[in-house]
This record gives C-alpha cells, structure tokens and sequence, in this order.
C-alpha cells in the first residue's frame, strides 16, 4: 500500500546506494569531541596548505618539518617559541573576551601597537629617568600601555554602544591609524640619528629574561623568555575568572548568547560594550608592552608580524577558553616563528588563513551529525 | 586649476577600484550574505591579474582570470555560510587571511618581475569637451573606468527594476517568504556571493593593470576592501550612494598622493612640503573619514529608519522559524 502521508522517497537512483544524511545534534556532543574536531581541521588545513606550497614550487613536507625542528627541536628554539607565543596569549585573550560578548575587535594590532607607544612613552619622553628601578619600571609601561590601548578601542566601542555603528570597520581602521601614528613618532620625534626607530631602551626598562640569570643557573644562558610570559599567564587566570567565575563576565556570556534575554534582564549592554571593547583593548595593548620591554628594546613600526590578527584565529581554536588560548599560543608561536626562514615567505599567513577557513567549516560538525546510510531498495 | 583637474581625474580612475568592490559587495549584502573577505579578493584579484599579464601579454586576460580566480574564492565563504551556515563574520575575515595569504605565497617575486602592458586608454570625443566634466570624467581614461560608469546605472536598473532584482531583494529582505514563493534561495546566495567575488576581483585587476600598475603585496590594497565594505554601510545599500561615495574617496586618496608634492599651496607655502612627516597624518585621512562617514550613516539610519537588508548575516535554514 501506497504511503500517501509522506512525499515519495526521491526516485533518482545513484550509483552508490549510500546517502548523506544530516541530523542537528539535540544533545551536548562529549567534551573531547570540539578539541578533536579542531585537530582534525587543522590537519585538513595543512593538507591544503601542502597543496598550495606545492603549486608554489615548495617542498610540503620538508616546510612542515622544518617548522617543527625550527621550532620545537631544542630548548633553545622552543624558548624563541615561548617568546613569539607571549604576545599571542595576550592578543588572544583579547579577542576571546571580545568575542564571548559576540562583540567583533579586529583592532587588536592597532591596540597592541598603541600599548607598544604607551610603554615608549613612559620611557621615550621620558617620564621615569633610566636609572629608576626595574619593577617601576614595569608597573608605570604595564598600565601606560593598558591604558592606551583601551582608550584607542574606548572609540569604537563607543561609536557601537551609543551610535549602533559597525565596529568590525572601525576597529579595523583604527588599526591603519595607529601603524601611521607609530611612523609619524618614529620618524619625526623619537627618531634616533634619522632611522626609522627609537633609541635603544634603558636596561632598567627591560624585562627580566631566563638568560639574565645565566650567572647563578648556566643551564639558562641564552634563552630568551622573558617575564611577559607571567603577564600572560596572569591574565588568562584574571580573564577566566572575569568571564566565569564574575557576575561581570555573567553579563557578558548572557549578551553574547542572548541579547534580547539579557536587555530584559536590565543589564546594560551599552555600559558593557565600552567597557568589553576596554578591556580587549587594555589586553592587546599588554602585549604590545610586553613585546617592546621583552624582546625588540625600542620603538619601531616591524615590531609585528600581524599578531593581532592571529589573536583572531587563536582565539576561535581555543573556542574563547582562555586556558586552552595559551597551548594554542605555542602551536602559532612556532608556526610565526619557523615561518620566518621559510621561502615562500607568505607561508605562514597562508597556514593561518587555511586554518582558520578549515575550522570555521568544521563548526559544522558540532552542531550537525552526519549519517551514512544505506538507501533502501525501492518496492 | 588645472592641478585640480588632474587630482580629480586620477581620483576618479582610483575610485573606480573602490566602486567595483563596493558595488560587487552591495550585491553580496543585498542577498543577505556579509562577506568581509572583500580585502582577500581583491589581494588575489590584483595578484593574479599582474601574473597573468606578465606570463601571457594580454592584460585582458589578466582581467578574466582575476574575476574567476577572486569569484572562485568566493565560492569559499559561500559553502561555508550559505551551506554549512557558520557565522558570517568569523568567515569572511577568514578569507581576507586566505586571500592574503596565498596572494602572498603565489605572489613572491612578482613585484621585480618587470612591466607589463596595461588596459588602454581612450578619451571620450564629444563628452571630453564639456567643460570640468569632460576633463575630470571623459579624457585619459582606462577603459575600465568607462565600465564603471556603465556598471552604476545597470546596477540601479537591476536592482530596482527588474523581476531579479525583485527576488534578489526579497531573498535578503525575507528569505522564508522568497523561498515559499519558489525563489531558490540558497542557489541565489551562491550565486550573489560569486557576483561579488568577481566584482572584487576586477576591483583588484583595476589596481594592478590600471590604476597604480604591479604588485606591492599587502600594499597593493592597502585596506581598500575594508573602505568598501564601510562604504556599503555608508551607501545604505544603494548604488548610486556607493558611486558617489567610492569617487569621493578616489579623490581623497589622491589628493593625499599630491598634495605633498608643489612648494606653494594656494598662494602659500606648502606646509606639507615643508613638513614631510605630516604625511603620516594625511595618511591616516581616508581610515579616519571611513569612520566619519559610517557614523554619518548610522545615523541616518536611526534617523530615517533605514537599514541593512533584514536577514543580512543569518543562514537560512528551511523549516526554522525565520524573522
């Protein structure tokens, strides 16, 4: 007897008596199940990313090898790792918080130089004379560069609270900005004998590395780690209890969720928007602190390698958990920090973008289950 | 005067490189589908256009292949968004890095691997001698500036006026009744999203075989998707809005290039010559104005209640409740 409720099941046979099917996903999938989605998209990504190589004229295998011995092979190179990995904690929890409140700050480069001119501020103008003691030093460059970098994100944060103005433009804009204002300050005011960079910071100003105590412990010498690293970590146990454990971070999970449940729950989105973009802001600007105390020592406009971009794609492989931002550091640290001897030297961009494509497909498979099933023998 | 002449013709040949992109993604966004991988698109318009013209001679062919190979890209965002319906945003930005990347990767050595035979140029007859217009408009053009002029009109006509543009409105205004009255809503998205693709494309092809010749990789666009997507906005979704907006910042742009180069300005002495490190604050300009005139156009959206297409940004997903 003829099914008349349902449509007939579709009459074109296929060679291949298997279909897709797609199911949403009712339930909770288990824990492991996103971490080893990521992976797999990875791998995906650096399938392709081969492939590209290869169109290129590379040698696939011999560039992925090659990132990882360049980078993980000793304790000299993994520390080089750490270092490219230390503003990327930051950038990464910048976004992350940014981004749980589905709140789009591509501005992170521009934030992070910002921090970087804060830092120099302190130093350049100077505020602190040379000889003032180190951790001075560090708490005066610490906030200089956290409050410039927030006040540079308080502008398009405001321009979204208050105007509804699309803050993925702006922010990205302020980027463009900041980079010319850097060169205006390097070029013009802080100029040393005509190059384009500061003079060199005093060494009370600098960041205590591994290698500064290669006197007491020789097993230290010359790696060059340096206390950003702590800041790093610091902050990503401070963003993990703000966004779980605070009725701030509360407010922020709701708006991101929810917005219409959290504007009827009166909490003030307008408030949270200034003050999120802020706190983003204050983070990417840390690392540009970090950056210029710890590793490059003056003020120059190379002093990255588009960090504040890759603190987008970290953040969305470490699904906003701030602790899983830092393992997800390392792996981009290395992948940053290899890529630089690589030829084609776009390589490293390319991997990025490849990753970040892959993964963003992958969600998929979070929210959908796929099933293969046998396509039965019509009557 | 006639420096002023010759700011406002290169502007406008430089806008055109803004038009194309913008227009290409008001196309995109009217179906409902944001696309920020406009910088990506445009980067590997720009690249391969160079390659292909250097590799073959024939600079048409450069402008062909640029089209496909940016609309091919496109295609990336589309699967991603339209059928595997992740988020729109995190996407698009993804294919800026892809574009980027693999622009840069296919790119190197480019930028010293010689000259190549550009787009013609050709002065309109009649219409150059129309005084100011004619000079700023008509005569020295590249041929695609002439396109553009052509694609404004068209665009309007299409969108407005045709069964099309009907069903390309209505699948971003209200995609549920679209597809309830037969309108193929997910073959439509693909197919805007790879209009625009191929709009950034010529975009990109326009810089690199017309407007500033080669490739400076990531200088090559400088942000300039990122001042069309903000143009969009600006634009409120219209064409002729975006037109004026893209040839406004053509000049502006310009004007920044020339305005350090004469000793006196205006009877004056140039203080942008004098200074030559402003040029770090005259190169901020057209980022800060692309902030300016979003603002001006957010407001006049609470203003006049205008808005973006209603479903840009959402998947659409048969049986869920729509908006």
């Amino acid at each position: 007897m003829a099914d008349i409720t349902s449509p007939p099941p579709r009459a074109r046979r296929s060679i291949i008596p298997y279909r897709i099917r797609l199911e949403p996903r009712l339930s909770e999938p288990p824990r492991w199940y996103p971490f080893a989605v990521s992976l797999g998209a990875i791998l995906v990504a650096l399938f392709f990313g081969g492939i590209v190589i290869l169109l290129a004229g590379g040698d696939p295998w011999r560039s992925y090898v090659h990132i990882a011995k360049a980078s993980f092979g000793d304790l000299g190179v993994f520390s080089d790792t750490i270092v490219k990995a230390t503003p990327l904690i930051l950038v990464g929890l910048a976004c992350s918080v940014a981004f749980r409140m589905r709140l789009w700050n591509i501005g992170a480069e521009g934030q992070f130089f910002l921090g970087a001119f804060g830092a120099s501020a302190v130093i350049l103008i100077p505020i602190l004379p040379p000889t003032a003691p180190g951790w001075l030093f560090f708490l005066t460059t610490m906030i200089a560069g956290s409050l410039a970098g927030a006040l540079w994100a308080f502008v398009p944060g405001y321009l979204k609270a208050k105007l509804n103005v699309n803050e993925i433009i702006t922010t990205l804009m302020m980027n463009y900005i900041a980079l010319s204002l850097i060169n205006y300050f390097i070029f013009a005011v802080w100029t040393e004998g005509g190059f384009q960079m500061s003079p060199m910071f005093p060494k009370n100003a600098w960041l205590p590395r591994l290698t500064d105590f290669g006197s007491q412990v020789p097993a230290l010498r010359g790696l060059t780690t340096h206390a950003g690293l702590i800041v790093g970590l610091v902050m990503s146990v401070v963003v993990w209890l703000i966004i779980y454990r605070s009725r701030w971070g509360y407010e922020i999970r709701l708006i991101g969720d929810n917005p219409r449940a959290a504007r009827y729950a009166g909490i003030n989105i307008t408030r949270n928007t200034v003050l999120v973009m802020m706190l983003s802001g204050a983070l990417a600007g840390l690392a540009g602190v970090s950056e210029i105390t710890g590793v490059v020592h003056r003020l120059q406009s190379a002093i990255s390698p588009g960090y504040g971009f890759t603190g987008i794609i970290i953040a969305w492989l470490a699904k906003l958990n701030p602790f899983a931002v830092i393992v997800v550091s390392i792996l981009f640290g290395a992948l940053i920090l290899a890529g630089r001897e690589i030829q084609p030297s776009g390589v490293p961009k390319m991997i990025q973008g490849i990753i970040l494509v892959s993964l963003i497909a992958s969600d998929f498979l979070l929210r959908y289950r796929i099933r293969i099933e046998r396509i039965p023998e019509e009557a | 005067m006639d420096a002023i002449i010759i700011i406002l013709q290169a502007g406008v040949a430089s806008g055109t490189v803004l038009l194309f992109a913008t227009i290409g993604e008001l196309f995109t966004e009217r179906s409902g589908v944001l696309n920020l991988g406009v910088e990506g698109m445009m980067l590997i318009g720009a690249m391969s256009a160079f390659s292909v013209a250097i590799a073959t001679g024939n600079p048409w062919l450069g402008v062909l292949v640029a089209m496909l190979v940016a609309g091919l890209l496109s295609q990336i965002h589309a699967f991603i968004t339209i059928t595997l319906q992740a988020d729109q945003v995190v996407s698009g930005l993804a294919l800026t890095f892809l574009g980027t990347g693999i622009s840069l990767v296919l790119g190197e050595g480019l930028s010293s691997a010689g000259t190549v035979s550009l787009l013609p140029k050709f002065t309109i007859p009649l219409l150059s001698l129309i005084p100011w217009i004619g000079p700023v408009f008509f005569s020295d053009h590249s041929v695609l500036v002439y396109v553009g002029y052509l694609l404004i009109p068209l665009t309007w006509f299409y969108i407005y006026k045709t069964r099309p543009g009907m069903h390309l409105r209505a699948v971003g205004e209200y995609p549920a009744a679209a597809d309830a009255l037969g309108i193929n809503v997910f073959r439509l998205r693909y197919f805007y999203v790879f209009v625009g693709g191929l709009l950034a494309g010529l975009g990109g092809a326009t810089i690199s075989l017309a407007v500033a010749p080669g490739w400076f990789s990531e200088l090559t666009t400088a942000g300039q998707g990122w001042i069309a997507v903000g143009l969009v906005i600006f634009a409120q979704w219209d064409p002729i809005r975006a037109a004026v907006g893209s040839y406004t910042f053509g000049a502006l742009r310009r004007l920044i290039l020339d305005i350090q180069g004469p000793t006196m300005l205006l009877g004056f002495a140039n203080p942008f010559y004098y200074n030559p490190y402003w040029g770090f604050f005259l190169q901020m300009l057209p980022y800060a104005f692309t902030i300016i005139v979003l603002v001006i156009g957010s407001r006049e959206a609470i203003r006049k209640r205008l808005g973006a297409p209603a479903a840009l940004g959402t998947p659409y997903i048969r049986g869920e409740r729509g908006l």
